[in-house]
């Protein structure tokens, strides 16, 4: 078991879209999911070897949706 | 501040942080994308899938019966068992799954409040384990569809006299700018929403931490709609699950006598050969 760490929440616009980037670590990973704001349903989800990495793979998923 | 009506069905993270080793207390955590479960979750808790377990697989319905039985004994749950839910996006689909429980009268169920997201951003303990609870053997209740409303249950409330009949989608969603949320693959043949409806979004009842709101800021955000405790509410969004949100706000936290999930929801409705709809404002 372990705890999470880093845990960021962020509010962007992306392509017009207002979305919140939420990441986080557990373990040796650095987690990130994407959701739009309305209706607030996640839209993707990466993981990295750090926060930053996590959060552009996701961000790259969730502008194929958006 | 008020209390809320059923304060019960509410726990805390940190409740369940004290009892997440109770062999009385089941926690399931019910997500809409199952990738997060395997992420890390609450130490013990058991995942439920909406696709697979919290439906039937064959026909357009909630679980069977029979079905519901093998699920909770495969979970290790028996009619005692105090069952906690939680799940992300603000607990969408751990209260359909609450809604589901109720349908089938099992009396200990509540809501972890915030749900993984807060569980989260407190930065508690998760575990990658998938956990095996003991095999039980669960007796189900009939279901009781007092808390469910049908299609023909809806074109009955016409002309909406004593019924409030809410549409918690999203603006686009509402207007028929757009027929699902992207990602979502859960469609309808036409946007719009149905006639009458008041667009009231899930969202309203939750706070930025992903907790429900206060007695007083829910009933007000209902109320200011024209939806008070003498009307007979149907709550309905896409599928369901966003429906069970506001159900469970409307009937548990406010304590609304007469409230209804209509889990046809859009699907239905707007699939449905000439159903009225209204689309824009």
């Amino acid at each position: 078991m372990t705890k999470v760490e880093n845990y960021r929440l962020e509010k962007k616009a992306v392509n017009g879209t207002a979305i919140f980037i939420t990441s986080y670590k557990i373990g040796t990973k650095f987690y990130c999911h994407i959701e739009n704001i309305d209706p607030g349903a996640t839209i993707a989800r990466a993981y990295g070897e750090t926060q930053e990495a996590a959060k552009q793979a996701a961000i790259a998923k969730a502008l194929e949706r958006i | 501040m008020t209390e809320f009506a059923n304060p019960d069905v509410l726990v805390t993270t940190e409740w369940i942080d004290n009892h997440k080793d109770d062999p009385d207390v089941a926690v399931i955590e019910v997500d809409v994308d199952a990738e997060a479960y395997v992420e890390g979750h609450i130490p013990g808790a058991v995942a439920w899938s909406w696709r697979t377990q919290l439906c039937d697989q064959v026909e357009r319905n909630i679980i069977k019966k029979t079905d519901l039985e093998v699920l909770l004994g495969y979970s290790g749950i028996t009619q005692k068992t105090k069952i906690v839910l939680y799940g992300d996006n603000n607990n969408w689909f751990a209260t359909w799954a609450f809604w589901q429980l109720k349908l089938y009268k099992h009396e200990n169920v509540y809501i972890m409040d915030g749900g993984r997201k807060k569980w989260l951003a407190e930065g508690r303990e998760v575990s990658t384990d998938v956990i095996v609870r003991e095999k039980t053997v669960y007796y189900a209740k009939d279901p009781d569809f007092t808390q469910r409303a049908f299609l023909t249950q809806v074109q009955a409330a016409y002309p909406l006299s004593t019924t409030a009949l809410i549409d918690v989608r999203s603006r686009g969603e509402y207007t028929g700018e757009i027929i699902a949320p992207p990602g979502l693959p859960e469609t309808a043949q036409r946007g719009g929403h149905i006639p009458g409806a008041l667009n009231i979004n899930w969202r309203e009842s939750c706070n930025e931490d992903g907790t429900f709101k206060s007695y007083d800021d829910l009933k007000t955000i209902f109320e200011q709609h024209g939806v008070t405790a003498d009307k007979h509410v149907i709550i309905y969004c896409r599928i369901g699950e966003r429906s069970s949100h506001t159900w469970f706000v409307l009937k548990y936290l406010l304590g609304y006598p007469n409230v209804r999930n209509y889990d046809g929801s859009w699907t239905e409705w707007g699939s449905l050969v000439g159903a009225p709809i209204e689309v824009g404002e």
